[in-house]
């Protein structure tokens, strides 16, 4: 018997492979359109201008944190509350909820780092026909409408932003189903009077409520029930829906807003799309197989926040919701073309979120700056975390590295060919019948060794565990899951069980503290047996992927204790990264940064670590997309972000790799990845030329890696994201605004990857006139706020260096970065029209919290100015010695000094060599020898 | 073959570096060669070796690279293109590239590029000259061995070619006249047949000649394919234990073909030719199960309604039919639908026809024998015809799961250790060494498709051994196997200098 079910399983995952691999491009019908997804369409179906609802004054309160006030609608004169604060940080929160609920609704837990801090709202005037109140300085208000129900946020004359304008908003209260309504209203009338009498005995307009609350019943009994409220079937899947319907949907106003970003993951441009005749942005997180290019489809992971920018305001929404989300856009352009006139009409673009269930949750983050919406949003959702630095070098992986010899001989090619590398991955088929946390005995026999063998060269290793559980009553993992209830349920309330990699297998119910805190201690390196310290983890497949679900997911009327799927859906991928790298943090006593690739993720998510764009293709419009992709990812928090190295499915070919290579070296995740029936493609397998000019891609990466790991450092502390659109950073030029071609890494690199088969040149646009921008590797000066044609030859990457920075590298290029250590700097001064320049380093042990809880790094402002560079200390409270110095010190964009004198703070004075090259304008001063850590100064005599 | 010369110089230096080791002690800059010894004069400063530039000695391995080249710190990693001299006494010395310098990992066997990084690296130079020395003379030892052995090979192969050559013409020859035997009795039939015979008739009787005689050439057809399909050694005789190849064939159904039930199925012989085959072949005709075309699903799996056999196994199956007689092509595909068994043919032959039949059996058989013989001397089996012997030959490696099979010059397969069936690995392509070696490397194409890949291919590297076996199998690239493969065919002479280097020792 057991042979036969094994045998089955074998033909089924053959056959499951057939069918969701035997196509070349996504199989759409596989996927939902909005039509298809009921609640979408009846959201969709609520025609603007009309909206029933109406704001009941009369309920107003106001604390001193929120205000609560009670919405009518009129047709079936159900109730819900609403409540408004006013929080830290210009933001405004408002939340609506059913007022008198027949069952719960869920809020979205564990993605708000803490409850945000509120700010006193007061009331500025009230009338009939509404109330003002004040937002603080700035003449900002909000002002709340009573009829229809609206709410506007102005500053002075002008109006931010608009709830409910046109009236899209829709509650979808709970109600008895119609069918089964007879036979148990009494008994549902009784046990309602019950809690009633439990919770609202204080009230004391109780009767009132009773009275109203008739009325509802009534109005229930008037409504009409709409197809597929209780039950819909989707292919041949049936969601069972006990609860009926639950969607909510809201409008949003920006005037004078032409250009909204966010909301990823799509594969789409970094500006996003009106919708209008087509279907809305999706977030579901799926596991698409072959997803297609500029589309609105959904794709792994989503983040609910959308940003609006024009040249006056940068400006956030975050719609705080895990059920299954749809976006609408719309916009009109403004009519401005006279210039005698005054416009006649301000551009706008109007905003509608639908989700199936929950409560409406909206965070309105006012900016007005593009770095002020990214600290707003780390308020709430916390920020990147900071990776342990040799995450930020290049990670080798395929799907999959067979053995163990394997792995070895990999690790020595890099060697070989003088490539460096930080991590070797291994896919699904290491472990022992894809029975995660555990090691293939053929295989993998010795996973110390094979790990002691990358130790020796300080390297690392990434291991690939996943949440789909093989049900198997010899697997321990699944065994102790099992015994302790922790798996999802299915509607009937057995384990929910599908078909994944291993076959059979239990999805563990991640939302459960309980189940997060066992899978933690999973990562101890007594009950992982074969690992050690550098071995890391990679989650994928956390969408849930479940092959013969529906959407190739998990069933809505699947239940994570007292709540549906439904609720859930968009949080599970995070709660399985969650307590991935809270495992890694323990197994090494909190001592020790975790690093966790993880595919699905969710607002909140990058406090856990990396994500990366999931399946991609081996084609040069996936190459060009990864870029607005991880865009998108960076706009809403989530830095650590890169796509498939080479593309996954398909083979390259060589240009591609290399092409992709040097894009992905100037990306924040840095991965190479190929899927399992795809010929080889470490970095040497294509001939001398391809492996030197991959060799040199690498080592760029390498040698900014001091930069890099800034970036990230800042990114953790201050929300600012690693990879930023050029608006970011030029928020009043317009011509930046659709830019995804190009980006920034911080304020001072721009990147113009070369993303088509065959170029001869590349146009970059250079944006700041009145600046400079020298390129990074001939240094070349250019003006800014042009557009610059670069000739390209297949070792050309496109990078320039901001005149005004300063960028510390490493040009002793390693093995791996744990080998670079002690390697000194080098310094890029890059000096602005003004002659000056600025920059910062960063320093610690590479990964440990010791930065934080001991407050052990290095972090130095170097300021050129007044023919003086200096490096001072920007954090007097941190102690950390380095064994790093200051190697050399290049100045771009210089003339040739008399002399260079470098000063210590012991007050030695030394005259330093220098070369001066006339043809580049570029002074090398040789040897400071000052550690990286001390405080110095170069005088410059001209 | 030049590593093999490579590994006798090694040998050399590597003797020689040994005595040197010992007794000399030659004060220089860290990182430099003896050879280079005389350009770091400490007296005087230091021109970089491109001689881009003069600096003072003492910036010299300072850490700081001054010289375009990285000639002045080779003893330090400041230099992106420089290279550290490991003298390591008692083993090969080596240049390892300075970023290798103090990187906390040991890379010298003596130790010296780890000397400001904490890395604690022990000396193991002496231990590694040892092994390397063991090896190399072991290595010596059997490619003098494997020399001779190669001599003997090619003094057969010179033989065997004579022999197929004039096999070759006597087949020649006895087709000629099987030729003009069928040509005759065509003209006699043909005669006899064409006053006789009423229009009607004669159309009617040509009509079910044609369909008799298409029917004829396809089992034929598919008899000589079966026998050199079952002719594993390619010797012109399946003998028993080819039969037993295909235990289907077993008569009494116990799921063994034993020596005797297989002798009875090739009627008491042994072994039987072509010919003799034939007659047989309605014994088998009904149970035999080609090699080429795989086993249709086992019974039990038809049944079982809510199996799903995977369907793109089959179609691979199908698609990695290995076809090298492309002649017989056309009619393959009908044969299935309308199976006529040989016997019931002849019954309804007139015994002229019968006659006829035979002859054109062996007309068509011979065929196959002539063409076969033709393809093997066609074959390049390397400058002597060393590889000669490899011909109609197979090798076996058992690895965990699976059996590889090597049959140079025919096929490389792989069989599941524990049941299933075979997949082509490819058929013999072509000699694919580098160009000054092309002998050492053989590639098989075209093997079983793979989904969403390419043909699986296997590339075979021949190294000089006594004995002539599959030393190792990998699977390096998805669908593309390695196969190690030992042989004296490849051994090179070794040249004349091992007394010498007994003497060193």
């Amino acid at each position: 018997m057991a042979a036969f079910i094994q045998r089955m399983s074998c033909l089924l995952a053959v056959w499951l492979a057939v069918v969701l691999s035997g196509i070349q491009a996504v199989d759409r019908s596989n996927f939902k359109t909005c039509i298809q997804s009921s609640f979408c369409k009846r959201m969709r179906d609520v025609v603007p201008g009309h909206s029933p609802y109406r704001a009941l004054l009369e309920t107003l309160e106001l604390s001193n944190t929120r205000l609560t006030l009670q919405l009518i609608n009129d047709n079936n004169k159900v109730r819900l509350l609403l409540e408004l604060y006013r929080l830290q940080g210009n933001m405004t929160r408002l939340k609506i909820n059913e007022l008198k609920p027949l069952r719960p609704r869920f809020e979205v837990p564990d993605v708000l780092i803490a409850d945000p801090p509120t700010e006193p709202l007061s009331l500025v005037s009230q009338d009939e026909g509404g109330v003002v109140l004040s937002l603080g300085a700035d003449a900002r208000h909000l002002v709340v409408s009573a009829r229809p129900f609206r709410l506007d946020i102005v500053e002075g004359p002008h109006v931010l932003l608009s709830v409910n304008s046109r009236g899209l908003l829709a509650f979808e209260h709970q109600r008895p189903r119609k069918d089964t309504l007879s036979k148990i209203s009494s008994t549902v009338g009784s046990m309602w009077d019950t809690i009633k009498n439990i919770f609202s005995s204080s009230e004391n307009d109780s009767e009132e409520v009773e009275a109203e609350e008739d009325a509802e019943d009534q109005n229930y009994e008037k409504e009409e029930d709409q197809a597929d409220m209780w039950e819909e079937t989707f292919k041949s899947h049936t969601d069972s829906k006990p609860n009926g319907p639950t969607a909510i949907s809201m409008d949003f106003s920006l005037p004078g807003v032409e250009h909204v970003y966010g909301i990823p993951e799509h594969a789409e441009n970094l500006r996003l799309k009106t919708t209008d005749g087509h279907d809305p942005y999706r977030l579901y997180n799926l596991d698409v197989f072959q997803y297609e290019l500029y589309n609105p489809m959904a794709l792994y992971g989503s983040v609910p926040v959308l940003l609006s920018h024009s040249t006056q305001r940068t400006m956030g929404i975050f719609w705080l919701n895990a059920a299954e989300t749809w976006v609408d856009i719309s916009s009109k352009a403004a009519e401005n073309t006279d210039s005698v006139q005054a416009p006649s009409k301000v551009a706008q673009t109007d905003v509608r979120w639908i989700s199936e269930s929950g409560i409406i949750d909206v965070f309105i983050m006012l900016g007005p700056k593009p770095t002020d919406v990214f600290a707003q949003y780390a308020s709430l959702t916390g920020t990147q975390s900071f990776p342990p630095l040799f995450a930020l070098g290049y990670h080798q992986c395929r799907w999959n590295y067979k053995d163990q010899e394997d792995v070895r001989s990999v690790d020595q090619g890099f060697d070989d060919h003088d490539i460096p590398y930080d991590f070797i991955w291994l896919d699904i088929e290491h472990a022992d019948g894809k029975r995660y946390f555990t090691w293939d005995p053929a295989h993998f026999s010795q996973p110390r060794e094979m790990l002691q063998g990358l130790v020796d060269k300080r390297r690392k290793m990434v291991a690939i565990v996943d949440p789909h559980i093989k049900v198997d009553s010899g697997y321990r993992v699944h065994k102790e899951i099992r015994s302790k209830n922790l798996y999802v349920k299915n509607k009937d309330g057995g384990d929910y069980e599908g078909w994944c990699w291993p076959g059979t297998s239990g999805y563990p119910d991640f939302t459960n503290p309980e189940m997060r805190s066992w899978w933690a201690s999973m990562f101890a390196y007594d009950q992982y047996e074969g690992s050690m310290e550098n071995l890391y983890i990679w989650n994928d497949m956390n969408e849930p992927s479940v092959f013969n679900g529906p959407e190739v997911t998990m069933h809505k009327d699947a239940l994570h204790g007292s709540w549906e799927h439904r609720d859930i859906h968009n949080l599970y991928g995070l709660y399985v990264q969650m307590a991935t790298a809270d495992g890694l943090i323990q197994r090494s006593g909190g001592v020790e940064r975790p690093f966790v690739l993880a595919r699905a993720f969710f607002a909140g998510s990058q406090r856990y670590g990396a994500v990366w764009t999931g399946d991609n293709a081996a084609e040069w419009s996936h190459l060009k997309i990864s870029i607005p992709m991880c865009l998108s990812l960076g706009l809403v928090g989530i830095s650590f972000c890169g796509a498939d190295v080479g593309g996954f499915f398909k083979s390259p070919s060589s240009e591609l790799l290399v092409r992709w290579y040097q894009t992905g070296a100037y990306q924040p995740f840095f991965r190479a990845h190929a899927h399992l029936d795809t010929p080889r493609r470490e970095p040497w397998l294509f001939g001398p030329e391809n492996t030197a000019l991959i060799r040199e891609a690498v080592r760029q990466r390498y040698a900014l890696l001091p930069y890099w790991y800034l970036l990230f450092y800042k990114a953790h502390g201050t929300g600012q994201p690693v990879m930023r659109p050029l608006w970011v950073e030029y928020p009043e030029d317009v011509t930046t605004f659709t830019i995804d071609d190009e980006y920034l890494l911080g304020r001072d690199l721009l990147v113009h990857p070369v993303t088509d088969e065959g170029s001869k040149e590349v146009t970059v646009y250079l944006p700041g006139t009145g600046g400079v921008w020298y390129d990074a590797f001939t240094f070349q000066r250019h003006e800014g706020g042009q557009n610059l044609y670069v000739p390209v030859t297949m070792s050309s990457i496109p990078v320039f260096q901001r005149g005004g920075s300063i960028i510390p590298r490493k040009n002793r290029i390693r093995r791996s970065s744990s080998c670079m250590e002690k390697d000194p700097y080098t310094l890029y001064v890059a000096l602005s029209p003004q002659g000056t320049a600025e920059g910062e380093l960063y320093i610690d042990d590479g990964h440990t919290f010791n930065y934080e809880q001991k407050k052990q790094f290095v972090h130095r402002r170097f300021i050129f100015a007044d023919s003086t560079l200096s490096s001072s200390n920007i954090s007097p409270d941190s102690q950390f010695s380095t064994a790093s110095w200051v190697e050399r010190v290049l100045i771009l964009g210089a003339h040739k000094p008399s002399s260079v004198t470098l000063k210590t703070s012991g007050g030695s004075v030394a005259s330093l060599e220098f070369d001066f090259d006339e043809a580049t304008s570029v002074l090398t001063v040789h040897k400071p020898g000052v550690n990286a850590g001390a405080d110095w100064t170069l005088l410059f005599q001209w | 073959m030049q590593h093999n010369v490579n590994w006798l110089q090694a040998l050399l230096v590597l003797s020689l570096s040994v005595t040197l080791g010992w007794t000399v002690e030659v004060q220089r800059p860290r990182g430099v060669p003896l050879t280079k010894r005389q350009f770091y004069d400490e007296a005087k400063p230091f021109t970089c070796l491109d001689g881009s530039r003069t600096i003072p000695f003492d910036r010299v391995n300072d850490d700081y690279c001054d010289c375009k080249d990285g000639s002045d710190e080779p003893g330090t990693a400041a230099c992106p293109n420089g290279s550290f001299h490991c003298t390591n006494a008692g083993y090969r010395p080596t240049f390892i590239p300075s970023s290798r310098i103090n990187d906390g990992i040991c890379d010298c066997c003596d130790g010296t590029d780890e000397y400001n990084s904490g890395a604690s690296c022990q000396n193991t130079c002496k231990e590694l000259g040892r092994k390397e020395r063991e090896a190399l003379q072991k290595l010596a030892e059997i490619t003098k061995e494997g020399f001779l052995l190669k001599q003997q090979l090619i003094e057969e192969a010179k033989k065997g070619q004579q022999e197929k050559q004039s096999r070759l013409s006597e087949l020649q020859d006895s087709r000629k006249g099987h030729e003009d035997k069928v040509e005759a009795l065509r003209t006699v039939k043909e005669t006899a047949e064409q006053p006789e015979k009423e229009a009607k008739e004669r159309h009617l009787k040509a009509w079910e000649e044609h369909k008799a005689a298409l029917r004829l050439e396809k089992e034929k057809a598919k008899m000589a394919e079966v026998f050199l399909e079952l002719d594993d050694n390619a010797d012109g005789f399946v003998d028993v234990s080819e039969l037993q190849t295909h235990q289907e064939l077993d008569p009494d159904g116990d799921g063994t073909l034993t020596d005797t039930e297989a002798q009875g199925l090739l009627g008491g012989a042994h072994k039987v030719d072509s010919t003799e085959f034939m007659n047989m072949w309605s014994n088998m005709k009904e149970k035999y199960v080609s090699e080429v075309c795989p086993p249709t699903p086992s019974s039990d799996l038809d049944k079982d309604p809510d199996s799903v056999y995977p369907e793109d196994d089959l179609d691979e199956d199908a698609a990695g039919e290995d076809d090298e007689d492309d002649d017989d092509d056309d009619d393959r595909d009908d044969d299935d639908d309308k199976v006529i068994s040989p016997l019931q043919v002849l019954e309804k032959l007139s015994v002229c026809e019968r006659e006829r039949w035979c002859l054109l059996c062996n007309a068509a058989l011979l065929p196959f024998s002539f063409r076969a013989l033709e393809k093997e001397i066609s074959f390049d089996f390397g400058p002597s015809s060393e590889f000669a012997y490899l011909y109609s030959q197979c090798y076996e490696l058992t690895t965990n799961e699976y059996i590889y099979r090597l049959c140079p010059f025919n096929r490389v397969s792989q069989k599941p250790k524990y049941g299933g069936s075979e997949t082509s690995l490819g058929s013999w392509g072509s000699w694919s060494g580098p160009e000054d070696n092309k002998y050492s490397v053989m590639k098989y194409e075209h093997g079983m498709g793979c989904w969403q890949g390419p043909n699986r291919s296997t590339t075979v590297k021949l190294t000089c051994g006594k004995e002539t076996a599959v030393v190792s199998t990998s699977e390096p690239s998805r669908c593309e196997y390695l196969m190690e493969f030992t042989t004296p065919a490849v051994c090179l002479e070794p040249p004349n200098i091992d007394t010498q280097v007994h003497d060193e020792f």
